[in-house]
């Protein structure tokens, strides 16, 4: 038995931070790394001590094996946690920290090595009887071999080119008529893209799921699986709900995977917590697809329904203890679900986005409810989501008797969270988590995609409009004194600019007044009776056509959120106008008498607009004529040196748009 | 405190046939308002719009910050005055906040006879320099106007009120330290040119907005020169060129963006008013079913008082003496006044109480409200012994000198010498407004047509002849008509003889407002003239 008294911890974020709240438990002093942008992140406050770690970019920082184990050594390190990603599975990492004396708290290198390449773990799992996806790997390419093969696997099935990527030189064959067309077409597209038509054939499965086990395996021969995990609810190939136990698996099924990962673990000498993915058709067979040598993001919720703390495990195997817990041990209770909350906008193909968060805040934590997040918002702080690292804001994790309830928990608390100032998927998961086909456990992989419009609902415009002008009439001091926009002989009546927060802002304006009744909006000629009134501080009561909804807002100078059952809207309140510069004020003339220093651009070549042209001094200053937009310079009326007077025209200029250019000369 | 205790039955059939006859003047007035809001109407506006533009009250709403009240001034101006229609004299004018600033705007209609300036549109565009002046606030013209109405150009161009005095207030108000502002947004011709060429600041809209002393037919006529308007007198000119402008905009959204910001730079910052106050403890509509609409049928000014004034709390003066004259203290939105109401004719007491009342509250600053509801004073040898006159003299005196800021409401009659005492036109109120029942003449129809058959039956019978009861009925049925109609408030408004006519119910807020303008500016000491004792 090793004593861990230090560990280093070679990440940052939500998995740093939770990381660092076990050693709290155990008594170990914590040593976090940061790259310069994350100087005053959440991980570096609350490790017991943080060093910098260089890098030419943020990611590359937390990849500087040298710089790393160097830190470890100087801080008296005994063990280095690497969480997820970064060098969790990185051999070199772990060769380093044996070398250095170090404990690298994961697997040997040789299992993560093994793992590391596919086709090398498929032999091995085959060997050790691990259920396999049914295909043909073999070298023989004949259409001949390859439809017999095919006919072996069934259809329908996968043609893949075996350098293939990014679907290219993929294709779906539903029947065994269509194979020896769609067999030449993906060769003929995997012989442009990748110069090779060597190909791979794989059962296609209609309805998967994604199934994952945890395992964990001591320094002494011990091996158990702690349930399983589903995690079929993807988009952009990232898992975004994962939920523990795999919901409707007969006891059986779940027996024989937890057995098949066991021995999938034992055949590399796996040791520490290992995770294998599984994919599942729906008739409950299951194939092994790949082994993560580290923890998983999902982690936390194996840990809901098994009470263990995984980190602490970790802890206790590298440090040589073996396995708290015997497989005949491990009870399992209600279940636990994991939604993960991104910065990204789902309306927009869930495009990353970054940005700063003015505002993050969840519902109470409690036993039933855990949210891991690497980011906080305070009075003095305003946290970065940057574009450098995943955008993962937070974990958001429940745990209930049972699924139903669970499911409902995580769309209220997902609906009950603020998150201001980057767009995110708040609403989305929410959508997810109440979705009827979800809920019914009717799923697969496809799910999103085949539900995205139900799960993109917004509340409709109008009520977006009533929302954000009352926000905004409501929001101002003396918003109910009789004097606030009044109007003679007419009611009170307000003008609001919005202009939603988007890639091509398009401002409006509308128009509000006070009615008898409530209010009256007025937008486009039409006009809309609706009623509204704070409840509290930033909480409005909104009832728009006969229903009452509440909805909470934040203004911020003039930006305004609205915050609506997870749903995010962000509003310009003023108009932004860009400085514009007459197409006249172009000149291409000598602004006093002076001297040409040198011609910046050759005639004739395209320049980009705002691009130098020609220098000239004059009054011992420089002055530079830059392009107006792009074109080019068709031609110079000066060298240099020539001296030139005021008003001398000293190049003409085409613009790439010849109307733009009739204008400047002709103005 | 002394919180007016109201006396009032809102089922008592005579409040509720009072209240109903207003009511329906005031949704007349209501609706003959947003009428005339619409300005020149939908063709002219959809063709305004058509090139860009935004609507004349688009411009100003944008203009003003989101939640800015807007006090409107001669919205009534021109109404009925020309055989053209000529809506709000096809001028928008009034007090508007711009960064809790608050300004005075006038925003041309050129949906209205292309914004030309009729006389009436002078007067207002006048009215509202003067406005501006006294309460030192910043001025915003957003120019689009095609200079003097010329059939009318005898009654716009020559006399000293006329169109030259806009430019001469300019000059004035700048030399003051109060700011002016223009920005064309479309044709700013002749004089009209000097609006932005007078301005301290202006700005001007790109492709849109012209300024020239003659337009491009004017010069090809007098030289021969061929130029387009932009080329002549177009934004880039004006910015890059003459400098007659400072900003070049965009379209009307990036101009009045500019506006907003020129105004946020003038350093200056909006006086802090009082937030803690309570409104008055009675219903403002109750206003109508007490005052009513006939003019004949009187009415306790202080149920008045009380729905005007903070908590209903009225520290009155001289109760007991001149009681026909109501005066005292009180604060109308967190604004301490001093309030002189009519409640009554006036008598040699009345007046000496008001002619006090107001010494007080110009020696402590304190502006004055005038509620005006007046038949005159009192008439009869008794009262000329007792030297009404004088008495009445010392009142107009004390009016006509006082310096704090003054506003008249005619709730009622003005007539005759009464409204000389009660701060009328003549007695430049900073601000002035009628009810719609009011009426304002040198005295009532029906006075004025018996005092006309009197002289007219005495010349005949002097004549020996008689005069039938019928005859002399069709002689004052004209008189008492042409009273009614010229001293009706919409004659009067339409002739800016006020600043507008308001709901009665709106009284308390048009005065806040008024108040909040009006404290803009420090008030002078009053020197008063020799009063005849």
């Amino acid at each position: 038995m090793v004593n861990i008294g230090t560990l280093l911890i070679a990440n940052r974020g939500e998995i740093a931070c939770r990381i660092i709240a076990t050693c709290r438990c155990l008594g170990i002093n914590t040593v976090a790394i940061y790259a310069e942008i994350d100087r005053h992140a959440k991980h570096v406050e609350l490790a017991d001590v943080a060093y910098q770690v260089s890098g030419d970019t943020p990611v590359s920082a937390y990849l500087n094996i040298a710089a790393i184990i160097a830190i470890a050594k100087q801080s008296g390190a005994d063990a280095i946690h690497p969480g997820y990603g970064f060098l969790s599975e990185n051999t070199d990492f772990s060769a380093a920290c044996d070398a250095a004396g170090i404990i690298f708290v994961g697997p040997p290198a040789s299992a993560i090595a093994a793992m590391g390449s596919k086709s090398a773990a498929k032999n091995i799992m085959q060997k050790a009887g691990v259920p396999l996806i049914p295909g043909y790997h073999g070298s023989e390419q004949t259409l001949t071999a390859l439809s017999k093969a095919a006919a072996n696997i069934g259809y329908p099935l996968l043609i893949k080119a075996a350098l293939g990527g990014g679907g290219k030189g993929m294709r779906v064959v539903n029947h065994a008529e269509e194979f020896a067309a769609q067999l030449n077409a993906a060769k003929r597209e995997a012989k442009a893209s990748f110069a090779d038509e060597q190909m791979l054939l794989e059962k296609y499965f209609t309805g998967p799921r994604h199934i994952e086990v945890q395992i964990f395996a001591d320094q002494h021969g011990n091996c158990i699986y702690l349930g399983d995990r589903d995690c079929s609810l993807q988009r952009r190939h990232q898992k975004v709900i994962e939920e523990a136990p795999a919901p409707g698996l007969s006891d059986a099924t779940r027996r024989a995977m937890g057995q098949a990962a066991v021995a999938a673990a034992r055949a590399i000498n796996y040791v520490g917590a290992g995770t294998i993915e599984f994919l599942m058709d729906a008739a409950q067979q299951f194939y092994f697809m790949e082994m993560n040598t580290r923890l998983q993001v999902e982690h936390p919720i194996t840990e809901m329904i098994t009470g263990v703390d995984l980190v602490e495990w970790q802890l206790r195997v590298a440090s040589g203890a073996s396995l708290p817990l015997s497989q005949a041990e491990v009870q399992l209770t209600g279940h636990a679900i994991e939604a993960r909350i991104y910065a990204e906008d789902p309306q927009q193909q869930f495009l990353p986005a970054s940005g700063v968060l003015q505002r993050l805040t969840f519902p109470a934590t409690s036993a039933q409810l855990r949210i891991d997040s690497g980011v906080r918002t305070g009075a003095q702080l305003e946290e970065q989501i940057s574009a450098y690292y995943d955008p993962m804001i937070a974990k958001m994790i429940v745990h209930q008797p049972s699924r139903k309830l669970a499911l409902a928990q995580l769309k209220r608390a997902l609906e009950h969270s603020a998150i201001v100032g980057v767009k995110h998927n708040l609403a989305f998961l929410a959508a997810l988590a109440s979705h009827s086909e979800f809920v019914a456990t009717h799923f697969t992989t496809h799910f999103i995609g085949e539900h995205l419009e139900a799960l993109l609902q917004q509340p409709n415009e109008l009520w977006r409009h009533c929302a954000a002008a009352m926000a905004v009439i409501l929001s101002q001091p003396n918003a109910n004194s009789p004097l606030t926009a009044f109007r003679l002989n007419g009611a009170a009546s307000w003008h609001i600019y919005l202009e939603p927060v988007t890639a091509q802002p398009q401002g409006f304006w509308l128009q509000v007044q006070r009615t008898e009744a409530g209010y009256l909006l007025s937008i486009d000629r039409q006009q809309h009776q609706f009623n509204a009134h704070l409840f509290a501080p930033e909480q409005l009561q909104l009832s728009v056509n006969g229903r009452s909804e509440q909805l909470q807002f934040m203004r911020h100078g003039e930006r305004l959120t609205l915050l609506y059952q997870g749903h995010s809207f962000d509003y310009q309140l003023v108009p932004t106008h860009q400085p514009q510069q007459s197409a006249s004020t172009h000149s291409f003339c000598a602004p006093m008498n002076g001297t040409i220093v040198t011609q910046l651009v050759p005639p004739n070549q395209p320049v980009k607009q705002g691009q130098g042209l020609i220098v000239m001094e004059a009054m011992k200053m420089e002055y530079q004529i830059n392009a107006p937009s792009a074109g080019v310079v068709s031609e110079f009326c000066f060298a240099a040196g020539d001296l030139v007077q005021e008003g001398a025209q000293l190049l003409h200029f085409v613009a790439d748009d010849t109307a733009d250019t009739a204008n400047t000369g002709g103005g | 405190m002394s919180v007016i205790s109201s006396q009032i039955n809102r089922h008592a059939p005579e409040f509720q046939a009072r209240y109903r006859a207003m009511q329906a003047l005031v949704e007349q007035l209501r609706h003959d308002s947003e009428q005339i809001s619409q300005g020149g109407g939908e063709a002219a506006l959809a063709r305004h719009c058509s090139k860009g533009k935004l609507a004349p009250r688009q411009r100003l709403a944008q203009l003003l910050d989101t939640d800015s009240p807007f006090l409107e001034i001669g919205l009534f101006a021109a109404h009925q005055v020309y055989e053209e229609y000529v809506p709000a004299a096809g001028v928008i004018a009034g007090i508007g906040r711009i960064h809790g600033i608050n300004c005075m705007i006038v925003v041309n209609d050129p949906t209205v006879k292309g914004g030309s300036y009729f006389p009436l549109t002078v007067k207002k565009h006048l009215r509202a320099q003067a406005i501006a002046e006294r309460c030192q606030l910043p001025c915003l013209y957003l120019v689009d106007s095609g200079g003097a109405y010329l059939p009318m150009q005898a009654d716009v161009f020559p006399d000293r009120d006329h169109f030259g005095r806009i430019f001469y207030n300019q000059a004035q108000m700048s030399a003051k330290g109060i700011a002016q502002i223009a920005v064309v947004m479309g044709l700013c011709t002749a004089g009209g040119a000097y609006v932005p060429a007078m301005a301290d600041e202006s700005i001007i809209v790109a492709n849109q907005g012209t300024i020239f002393l003659a337009g491009p037919p004017l010069v090809k006529a007098a030289t021969g020169e061929k130029v387009s308007a932009e080329a002549l007198g177009g934004g880039d000119v004006h910015t890059r060129l003459s400098g007659v402008a400072d900003h070049l905009a965009q379209n009307d959204d990036h101009a009045l963006q500019l506006a907003r910001q020129a105004v946020h730079h003038l350093n200056r910052h909006a006086p802090a008013n009082a937030t803690q106050y309570a409104p008055p403890r009675y219903a403002s509509d109750e206003l109508y079913g007490i005052v009513g609409t006939d003019l004949k049928k009187p009415f306790e000014v202080r149920e008045v008082i009380a729905r005007l004034v903070d908590d209903s709390d009225f520290a009155e003066f001289k109760t007991n003496y001149g009681a026909t004259l109501v005066c005292g203290f009180a604060s109308v939105h967190g604004h301490a006044v001093g309030i002189v109401a009519n409640n009554g004719i006036l008598f040699s007491e009345s007046a000496q109480k008001g002619t006090h009342f107001i010494e007080l509250c110009c020696q402590r600053n304190i502006p004055l409200i005038f509620l005006q509801n007046i038949t005159g004073f009192m008439v009869g040898q008794k009262y000329e012994q007792q030297g009404i006159a004088k008495h009445g003299a010392k009142m107009v005196m004390a009016v006509a000198c006082a310096k704090v800021p003054k506003f008249t409401v005619i709730i009622g009659g003005s007539y005759g010498a009464g409204n000389y005492g009660m701060c009328g036109r003549a007695y430049e109120p900073t601000m002035m407004w009628s009810w719609p029942n009011a009426r304002i003449s040198v005295m009532g129809g029906e006075q004025a047509a018996n005092v006309l058959a009197t002289v007219k039956r005495d010349s005949l019978a002097r004549q020996g002849q008689q005069w039938s009861a019928a005859a002399e009925a069709e002689f004052k049925a004209p008189i008492q008509a042409t009273y009614e109609h010229e001293g009706h408030p919409y004659y009067a408004s339409a002739r800016l003889w006020d600043d507008g006519i308001i709901d009665p119910a709106q009284t308390r807020d048009v005065l806040g407002l008024a108040l909040t303008a009006a404290a803009n500016a420090p008030i002078e000491p009053t020197q008063f003239g020799v009063f005849r004792i």
